[in-house]
This record gives structure tokens, sequence and C-alpha cells, in this order.
């Protein structure tokens, strides 16, 4: 990369950050988010800040970013103390975010998403001057080495590439601390190996750069220091060698994880759910043909964009089948539409839980009973004795952390957020359960919570289907592994063949 | 009874309490009767929408329907002698018909509601005045339909059957809405399609039906305002009563977002305009005011529930922050 790139990006006054959180605290409605937290981070070096969901790590980033002040504690920038921050100051300083959940306007092209709110202008009536914001841009993305050019429409562009959008916006700005919030959570290894490479950059050139993340082999990769959060409060720190996944595991749940994967080895019966000649609309070439068998949990791996998702909304008849046939328990599903999938007997979990597995508005109980309000019915009205009673089961059941079944999904933790999804479909009594990326999001400790309870589901003779980008998941948790590719089943790779390397090669071709 | 409604009958309460002070005119037994009758009538059709907006929908054709429907009715059963009985089914069928289309457009075209029922608007009323060659629809001096003007514009003991009818179709609503299968489907699916869908709830269907309901029962609110006001000029017969309609609802607590609101809501929501109305006769203030006022009032409340809203959630707060900070808690002020 040459260097006058950053000459440019960095104004010859760029001063280092030096930040200082102590003893900040926040506190909401029956929660209390952060306790006497404390946190610094100064230019040229990467920290990461790890923890469970709920842990805290969103709004400690929101007390830095502004939009949340605390309510004690101090800050220390540069030297100056403040007790809050506006996200005006907070910009000013050079604090800089790169979200978790990207929100690009996909109707404006690169330039003007990188450089909105700070559009350049010229001439009396202030009209835009395109040439100037893209001349700005250009040596930006350059820099990042991205694969699109400012006036692309950003419509088109891969998560991936939306990321690298948000850091050369926040690079555009003079950034002095980028905050990555889970960054990596759908990148494929390739794209997140750019984007840790990017953030070395970054470093070697005085920018701070706080990278908040789930993936610790990432963080163990890249951070020169870890800052670990549990129940709003500090739970420790490592520097340099001291970082490691087991010692970052124990820093996050507080105790020793032996065995994070469970396996038994499920009898493999009659096939339950078999698949033949499945096309869906995304991939009219790709035609599928899959077996899975009842007490089997059958992963399916691939690249992001490979098809598993649009082959899961095809199955469960979300999306319109083009053509196959699907046959469930020894029928074959003639309409392909989700009441006839659930009644025989299928349910899906699905990728985007917030938008899809969840009315969060709706309380606990509501959302539970939403797929089977029928069966807790007399006459079309509601049982809501049978309701509450049905949701406080499967509290019990799966653990769901929380104080009341009255209390909505959206203020549950993502892990619990995901149980209460799960809990939904048990009420059906399915006989195959779709899992799309079941842990994404989702902590430590609540992973090995999803991944027993997989494995229960598995015993009792549930047939599971589990599509998932993460690697280690995959062949931890799977008994056989279907590799996707552009919407065909490219291979199909049994215990004793489940390594990385066979299912990238599949994956990849 | 949410504790929204709880508040919107106090403002209801107060409103009529000071009414009632100023002018004791008010409580007499004639101006409570007519009241009530035009709650009633007003009731039928803010029913129907709430049932729409519930499902993040809009419904703007019920003025003209009003109309339309109404004009149907007087000349069936007026010109072309059809027995009234059968005159209200058929008109209650088109209502249902219409509500299909709706329903129709705007799940399987992917229409928006709003442009939808706008066209709705425009073309009944249009085919409302062509109907009648834009002259008027009533009942001449001779017509006599005395079964009929008894259940629909007569009285028991003095009260209006129109709210009687509208006590009985609330009731039910308020069953259908909150109690029954398809009442949750109804929220679900104005609060989060997608996720509706993925549950394995039939969307286009919960909607379709949504639109039917309340196509209905603004068929229904016709047949009441045909023989209420008994005669039917079609260029002004029901004119913003959809924005009467929104208002209650909105008054009651439903978003225009879906997914929120409560019968109970809608109902003292529709009490309330027709109060605002009434103290505006009462009061003598010019007529012309009427609809300022029931505008101001609509954003005060609605500007008071906001506010009401945010200062509940701060005091939470202060609350849990002096529990974590190790002092005793304080005793909350107030019952939540």
């Amino acid at each position: 990369m040459p260097p006058t790139y950053w000459s440019q990006l960095l104004p010859s006054g760029f001063q280092k950050i030096s930040l200082e959180l102590s003893k900040v605290t926040k506190v909401y409605p029956g929660v209390v988010a952060l306790q006497d937290v404390d946190l610094s981070i100064s230019g040229g070096e990467i920290v990461g800040l790890i923890g469970e969901n709920g842990a805290g790590k969103s709004t400690l980033m929101k007390v830095l970013g502004g939009t949340v002040s605390p309510d004690g504690g101090d800050i220390h920038i540069d030297g100056q103390h403040r007790s809050a921050l506006s996200p005006a100051e907070a910009g000013s300083l050079g604090i800089a975010f790169v979200h978790q959940e990207l929100n690009p306007f996909s109707n404006l092209d690169v330039t003007a998403n990188v450089l909105l709110g700070r559009e350049i202008t010229s001439g009396p009536l202030r009209l835009l001057d395109k040439r100037a914001m893209e001349a700005k841009v250009a040596p930006i993305l350059q820099l990042l080495g991205t694969r699109f050019g400012p006036a692309d429409p950003v419509s088109g562009l891969s998560l991936a590439d939306q990321q690298l959008l948000e850091i050369a916006r926040a690079l555009s700005m003079n950034a002095r601390l980028v905050i990555l919030d889970e960054p990596t959570s759908s990148l494929t290894l390739s794209e997140t190996e750019r984007l840790l490479s990017v953030m070395r950059q970054l470093r070697s050139r005085g920018v701070a750069v706080l990278f908040i993340s789930h993936r610790l082999s990432e963080v163990e990769d890249v951070a020169d220091r870890v800052v670990c959060l549990r129940d709003g409060r500090n739970a420790g720190d490592l520097t340099g060698s001291q970082i490691c996944k087991d010692a970052m595991v124990r820093m996050m749940i507080g105790r020793d994880v032996h065995q994070f994967y469970e396996k038994t080895a499920h009898g493999v019966a009659t096939p339950i759910l078999s698949l033949r000649g499945v096309r869906t609309s995304t991939f009219p070439a790709a035609s599928v043909d899959l077996d899975l068998h009842a007490g089997e949990i059958l992963g399916v791996a691939g690249l992001v964009g490979a098809g598993r998702t649009e082959l899961a909304r095809a199955i469960f008849g979300v999306d319109a089948l083009s053509e196959g046939m699907i046959r469930l328990n020894g029928t074959e599903l003639k309409s392909h539409s989700v009441p006839e999938a659930i009644s025989a007997g299928l349910s899906l979990v699905p990728e985007n839980r917030k938008e899809q597995g969840l009315l969060l508005d709706f309380p606990i109980t509501g959302n539970i009973s939403l797929p089977c309000l029928k069966l807790l019915s007399r006459l079309g009205v509601v049982d809501r004795e049978r309701e509450t009673a049905l949701a406080k089961d499967s509290q019990a059941r799966l653990a769901i952390k929380t104080s009341s079944v009255f209390q909505t999904a959206a203020e549950l933790s993502g892990g619990n957020q995901q149980k209460v999804v799960l809990a939904k479909w048990l009420a059906t009594n399915p006989k195959v359960i779709i899992f799309d990326e079941p842990t994404r999001g989702i902590d430590v400790g609540a992973k090995a919570e999803v991944y027993h309870l997989l494995q229960a589901l598995a015993r009792e003779g549930v047939g599971i289907l589990m599509i998932s980008s993460d690697m280690e998941e995959v062949i931890g948790v799977s008994d056989r592994v279907a590799v996707m590719r552009r919407g065909h089943v490219t291979g199909i790779l049994n215990s004793d063949e489940l390594t990385e390397e066979n299912i990238l090669r599949l994956a990849v071709g | 009874m949410q504790k929204k409604d709880i508040g919107l009958a106090l403002l209801v309460l107060a409103v009529g309490s000071v009414v009632a002070l100023i002018n004791p005119r008010f409580l007499s037994p004639i101006n409570l009767a007519n009241t009530a009758n035009l709650i009633g009538l007003f009731g039928l059709f803010s029913l129907a929408e709430a049932f729409v907006i519930v499902t993040a929908g809009i419904e703007l054709s019920v003025g003209s329907l009003i109309a339309l429907l109404g004009v149907l009715f007087v000349d069936l059963i007026v010109v072309q002698g059809v027995p009234w009985p059968i005159a209200a089914l058929i008109v209650l069928a088109c209502g249902a018909i219409f509500g299909t289309i709706h329903g129709w457009l705007i799940t399987r075209l992917q229409l928006q509601p709003f442009i939808v029922t706008l066209c709705g608007l425009l073309i009944y009323r249009g085919v409302a005045r062509f109907y009648t060659k834009d002259g008027t629809a009533g009942f001449s001096f001779g017509d006599d339909f005395p079964v009929l003007e008894w259940l629909i514009s007569g009285r028991t003991g003095g009260v209006p059957h129109s709210i009687i009818a509208f006590s009985i179709i609330a009731v039910i609503a308020w069953f259908v809405l909150h109690r029954t299968v398809f009442g949750r489907h109804l929220f679900a699916v104005g609060k989060n399609e997608e996720a509706a869908r993925f549950t394995g709830i039939n969307t286009r269907r919960v909607i379709v039906l949504a639109y039917v309901i309340c196509a209905v029962l603004t068929g229904l609110s016709a047949i009441f305002f045909a023989m209420y006001t008994r005669s039917i000029h079609p260029a002004s017969h029901g004119n913003f009563y959809e924005l009467y309609a929104i208002a209650a609802a909105v008054l009651g607590g439903f978003s225009l977002r879906g997914g929120e609101g409560s019968v109970v809501g809608v109902v003292l929501g529709v009490i309330l305009l027709q109060v605002l109305q009434n103290l505006v006769n009462l009061l003598g203030i010019p007529s012309s005011l009427n609809f300022a006022v029931m505008g101001s009032v609509i954003l005060i409340g609605v500007i008071a529930d906001t506010q009401i809203t945010k200062h509940r959630n701060s005091r939470r707060q202060a609350a849990a922050l002096a529990t974590i900070k190790g002092a005793t808690p304080q005793p909350q002020s107030l019952p939540e």
C-alpha cells in the first residue's frame, strides 16, 4: 500500500487518541447494563472486547458513541475529563463505528454513503460537487483494497463490502478510534482475513481499534490486549501472549468449559426428510437430493450465498419451490406452504431471529403459543391459562432466563431469544427442525446450551438440519455434513471425513 | 383494561363533567339519547376501521362506501321494491365483495393499502353520484317500513337502537380481537408480517379478512346512516368519516404501524369525539370550529400519552439506579 494514501488520510496534525473510561455505570429499567467498568485504549493498538451477550459490550460502545449517557463514572479523552459524550462530540473526537447490523442507504451510491452528512458542495447554490466527493473517497477505497469503486451503487454490495464501506466512512472522518461490533459474524474466511489485515493497517498508522467479537480465534489473531466483561462488570484483561482461547472463554463464562461439543452417535434409521430434485427459484439450475434420518444432525456447510438459506426457506414453504419432491415422515408435501409444513412436523428456526423468528413486542407467552394457538383454543377462543402454562413449561425446560413469561421478547438476550424461538417450535411437536445459523450473535455460554439442546432433540429422534457458517460448529455438532455451492450439494461428508479442509474443498470447488 | 384505556376514560369523564357543569342540559335525557345515537352510528364504522389499522393497513373508502351502499339500500327498497331484509343482505354482501377486492389488491398485487383505498374513496363516491344522477336518494312521504325503522332508528326505553347495536358489536369485536386465535393473528401480522409468515400464519388470508370485516361493518353502518338521515345526498353523505374513524382508533391507542390497540380504546375514542362535538354545540362555540376542537384534543392526547410513557420509563430507571447504588430501595411513589 503506497504510503501517500495514508498521508492524505491522516492530516499532519494527527494525534493518537488516548481514551480512558473509569467506573462507568449505566442502569436501565430492571437491568444494570454496566457497573463500574474500566476501559482504556490508545492509538496504535487493537483491543478485543469480549463477553457474553448481555455482558454490557453494546452499552459500553454506545457510551463511547455518545448515544447513551452513563449514570456514573468518568471519561478521559486526551487528558480531558468528561462525564458524558454527545454523538457530535464523539464524532469530532474521532470516534467512529462499524455497526453489527449495517444499514447503508441502498438507494445511494458508495460516495454518497461514505460522505453522508459531510457532503462537499460548491458554488453559490451549494450544489453537490460529485467530482470532489469522489476524489476524496477514491483513495480511501484504494487503500482498503475494495473491489467496488466510488460511483458503484450500494445495493449490490455483499455484506463484507458493506463493512468495508463503513470503515471507509470512518476513515473519511479522520477516525482516531474505530469500533467494530461483531464485524466478522457473517463474513467468509477470506473476507474475514481481509478485514483483519485492514485492522492491522489501521493500527500501524496510529489508529486505535476496538474489536468486539464472539469469534475468539480472530480476537486471538489480531488483538494486542483483551478486555472481558461479564454481567456488566470487568471480568479481567489479557495482554500479548496471555491471549488464548481457553483463557478468554474462562473469563467470559467464569468457569472452565471442558467438553464444549458433546457428540453421541445417533442411530441412523429411516429417512425422515427426503428431498428429490428440489430446485429453488434462486438457483433454478441446481437440483438437490438429500436425506435426513431420524435422530441425526445433518450439518449444511458452504460459503455465504451458497443457497443454503434459500433451500431451507423452500423446504419450509416460505418461498415458492420451482420443482421437486419433499417427503416428510412418509407423506409428500403437496401445497408447499408453511402451515402444511408445520402440520407435517417441520420447523424452521430462521437465520434472522429478530425479524423472522420472533415478534419482539409480543410477550414470551404470545411468541411461544403462536404456531400452536389452535391447539390451545376452543372454538377459536384462546385458553390463556393453557397458553401461560405452556410458556412456563418451556421456560423451565429450556432454562429461559427471564423474570416473567409476560416480558416481551425484545427484553431478552440473544441466547434467550433463540430459546424462545426454539420453544415455540417444540410446542408443535416437530419431527424435523431446520436450524439456520442457530448460534449467530449469541454468546459462548448460550452456544453450549444450544448444542446441548440439539443433541437432546436428536436423541429423542428429531431429525435436525443445521445450516451454519461456523466451521468449528458444523464439525463439532454434526453427524454428517452436506456441503453446498451455488445451490448444488457438492458432497456429503461422513463423521470420519469431517475436516475443515474437506469442507472447504467442496465449498470452494 | 390497559393503562392507556383508563387514562382515556378519565379524559372522557373530565370533559363530560366540565360540559355538564357549564351547561346542565348536557345531562338531559334528550341530549344524552341524541349523543348516544351518534356514538352508535359513528362507532360502528370506527370499529370497522380498527380491524384494518391493527394489521398496519388503512381503509380510506369508509365514507364513500357509506354513501354508495346507503344509496344502494334506499334504491333497493324504495324504487326496486326489494324486501328490506334481502336488501340489507345485499348491502352487506356488496360490502364483503368490496372488502375482498381491497384485500386481494393489497395482498396479491402488493399494492399499498393507502393507494388501494384512496382509489376506492374516489371510485365509490363517483359511482354513488352517478347512480342517483347526482340527485338525492331518500324516502318519499308515503313510504312506510315500520319494522325496519323501529329496528334501526327506533328506541327501547329511551335507548337508541344504534347504540345497542354498537354495544353488541363492540363486545363481539373485543372478543374477536383480544381473545380468539384470529385476533392474535391480526396483531401478529400487524406487528411483523414476515415473522408471522415464518410462524405458519396465512398472512394473506388474515389481511383479506380484516378488509372484509371492515367493509361489512361499514355496510351495516351505511344502513344505519341511511335510516338516520332518511335522505342521502351522495356528494356529501359520509364525507370525512374515514378520517373520523382513524381519529377514534388513534385516540384509542391504535398505532398506524400496526399491531397495537384495544377495542375498549376505540369505543372510548368514539365517545370522546362525540362528547367534544356535543361540547361545541352546547357551549355555543361556533360550529365552524368543530374540526379544530377535535384536532386539538387528539393532538394533546397523543402528546400527553408519549410524555407520560417517557416519564414513567425515566422514573423506573431512577429507581433501578438507586437500588444498585446500595441505597435502600426507594419506595415507589405511585403504583405503576
